[in-house]
């Protein structure tokens, strides 16, 4: 099969083009099957697993155009997550709007919330921005937690099940249902993205990140930028945030504390920062590594008991120590793995 | 005027652990340039190893903090060593993703061998209360105050007179500079990162023998920033001023508004102090260029 060995483009349309070789059609066709098949393939336990793994691409592939294209850490991903969540609850629950309306409205106005949080990105970055974006996430969860208007009193909020139009999800096929829209809604994302970064706008991000002086000096309008990438990045993540709201049907705060951020940030990382494709690489390894890991006791804890009896913090230990082994011995993450995997292949049995 | 001596007193007496957390996060930060989001982890462990030794072990006290010094000095190195040296010279993201990951693989290890159950120690401080000015104050808070006294004078002390303070200050003032006088930037580095821990331990057993041994002992390693912002994060008076306002006004709010509030006034404090003077009230100003 063809693999390019070169750079043969003629024309710029050729060059933009995302894909340029038949091997990777041949791959595009795979991954198609793969998604179309995979319902057929796992049972409904796994089913929801993958769902919730959709879910984190989405969240994932919005905190990596933050972070990954315009280099601004971000810990407040959990609090925006909760502001996707309740303002779609709300909207559609107590507002009796549409869900597809409530969910977009949910998208701007998280979009909305991020670019005010965004602004101390104005004066600060690196470290302090991270510290900044801490307390962004503290004081939302606080108001989530204590703003008793938000639940009516309740402490959650309860999202009737999904219901567009004729179309209405059941019970007995909810996980089937959910996966072929949550399918959708990530391929969407993950498309959108992907393009983002072929548009001037997506560029700007680029060159704040690698250097936001220099970019300023070659005409970015940093502030405008830095606010959009804030903006842009939080409406994916309320997209997120909205989805969790409707799929799960409850709203809590305990769903979009720091260490939701924290896992975010782990998603981008292992699967490369500023890397599409790494972000659902990276959603996908961390949202499988808990279930695999109770695969895993229930597997030995006949020989094993310490393991099963010890698993919430073992759980925990691996996932620290993915982030740790990932930074230090490959800080690109997944998406550099799979394409040296590929250059091995492509240059075999030469080495470079 | 009873309840507000009260409140002042525990409130300085939380400043004051908090100003020690925060001392070992500006040394780290100071002489190697890392964030340290696992500084609650060192309060956490020393605070276990304090604990198994005296109470579990049954050894007696100064044997107890000997055995938690040097686990918790060790620890230190080895963390420097093996996560942070491979990482010098890469971007902040890294640098503050990779100290996130550590400060979950050590509250895991810690829950690992100790669980999720509260541990009750017996006291070291004296708790009955003594009057001050018609209010009146367990004994056990005062020494507290008097503990963490006397350890930041001790290490601000260090820092101006002796040779490896004055070393710290070189490295962290200029590496080059430092190297080309002979310092060993290595050594320093590592000296930081274990009076950190050092710091942090004292931090944790204080913490520990009034409150108790649990899993809380870490979340002090998150309120460490407003208190560095507030200071400024490469001071070490900036840690005193900014321990002892997060403190008091924490004890303040809680005592006199609500509980529920206190615990986000003190990001507030953040968010205000980034917005207004973001280098904190000591901190360095640099200017960057290109």
């Amino acid at each position: 099969m063809a693999t390019s060995t070169g750079l043969y483009h003629r024309t710029y349309r050729s060059e933009l083009a995302l894909r340029h070789t038949r091997a990777e059609y041949a791959r595009l066709a795979l991954m198609i099957l793969g998604l179309v098949a995979l319902p057929y393939l796992v049972n409904n336990y796994w089913l929801g697993i993958v769902n919730t793994i959709l879910i984190a691409v989405v969240g994932a592939v919005g905190l990596n155009i933050l972070t990954g294209f315009t280099g601004q850490i971000s810990l407040g991903q959990g609090g925006f997550l909760a502001v996707g969540a309740y303002s779609s609850a709300i909207f559609s629950s107590r507002g009796g709007m549409p869900v597809v309306v409530s969910i977009i409205l949910a998208v701007l106005l998280t979009a909305v919330v991020g670019a005010f949080f965004g602004l101390p990105a104005l004066r600060l970055k690196g470290l302090y921005l991270a510290i900044a974006t801490l307390a962004s996430q503290e004081i939302i969860i606080f108001i989530a937690r204590r703003w008793e208007w938000l639940t009516e009193g309740q402490g959650f909020i309860s999202v009737p099940r999904l219901e567009v139009g004729a179309f209405k999800v059941e019970r007995l096929t909810f996980e089937w249902q959910w996966y072929w829209i949550l399918l959708v809604v990530a391929v969407i994302s993950t498309l959108a993205a992907r393009n983002l970064f072929r548009t001037g706008l997506g560029r700007a991000f680029m060159a704040v990140r690698d250097q936001d002086i220099a970019a300023e000096a070659i005409g970015v309008n940093l502030t405008h930028t830095k606010v959009l990438a804030f903006a842009v990045s939080s409406g994916f993540v309320g997209l997120a945030g909205a989805l969790t709201a409707h799929y799960t049907e409850t709203v809590t705060w305990e769903r979009f504390t720091l260490e939701v951020s924290v896992t975010y940030l782990a998603m981008i990382l292992v699967g490369g920062l500023g890397s599409i494709a790494g972000a659902v690489y990276g959603a996908t390894f961390i949202s499988l590594l808990p279930p695999l890991l109770t695969e895993f006791s229930d597997v030995v804890k006949d020989n094993l008991p310490f393991i099963a009896e010890q698993l919430p913090a073992i759980k925990n230990a691996a996932f620290g120590l993915i982030i740790i082994v990932f930074l230090i011995f490959e800080p690109r993450g997944l998406d550099r793995i799979w394409q040296r995997m590929k250059d091995y292949i492509r240059l075999w049995p030469f080495r470079y | 005027m009873s309840t507000f001596i009260n409140l002042l007193i525990y409130g300085l007496a939380d400043g004051a652990i908090l100003a020690l957390a925060a001392l070992g996060f500006v040394l780290i930060y100071k002489a190697t340039g890392v964030i340290n989001f696992a500084q609650g982890e060192f309060l956490l462990i020393g605070a276990y190893a304090f604990y198994a030794a005296f109470v579990l072990l049954g050894l007696p006290i100064t044997v107890a903090i000997v055995f938690g010094v040097i686990v918790t000095t060790l620890l230190a190195l080895m963390v420097e060593r093996f996560v942070l040296r491979p990482l010098i010279g890469e971007n902040p993201i890294s640098v503050i993703m990779v100290t996130i990951g550590l400060s979950l693989f050590l509250k895991a290890v810690v829950q690992m061998f100790f669980g999720t159950s509260v541990r009750a120690m017996p006291s070291i401080l004296p708790t009955r209360s003594v009057g001050i000015l018609g209010g009146s104050v367990p004994l056990n808070r005062l020494y507290v105050i008097a503990i963490a006294a006397v350890v930041l004078t001790a290490f601000t002390l260090f820092f101006r007179w002796s040779r490896h303070g004055i070393a710290m200050r070189a490295v962290a003032d200029d590496q080059q500079a430092a190297m080309t006088t002979g310092i060993s930037v290595r050594r320093v580095f590592a000296m930081a990162w274990a009076l950190a821990a050092l710091s942090a331990l004292i931090a944790g057993v204080l913490l520990a023998d009034i409150a108790a041994v649990d899993g809380n002992i870490a979340l002090y390693g998150l309120l460490v920033f407003p208190v560095v912002i507030l200071g400024g994060l490469d001071s070490v008076p900036g840690t005193i001023v900014g321990g002892l306002t997060i403190g008091v006004l924490k004890q303040m709010v809680s005592g006199y508004a609500d509980p529920g509030l206190a615990a986000v006034i003190p990001y507030v404090v953040l968010v205000a102090i980034l917005m207004i003077k973001p280098y904190g009230l000591f901190g360095e100003v640099r200017i960057e260029r290109v």
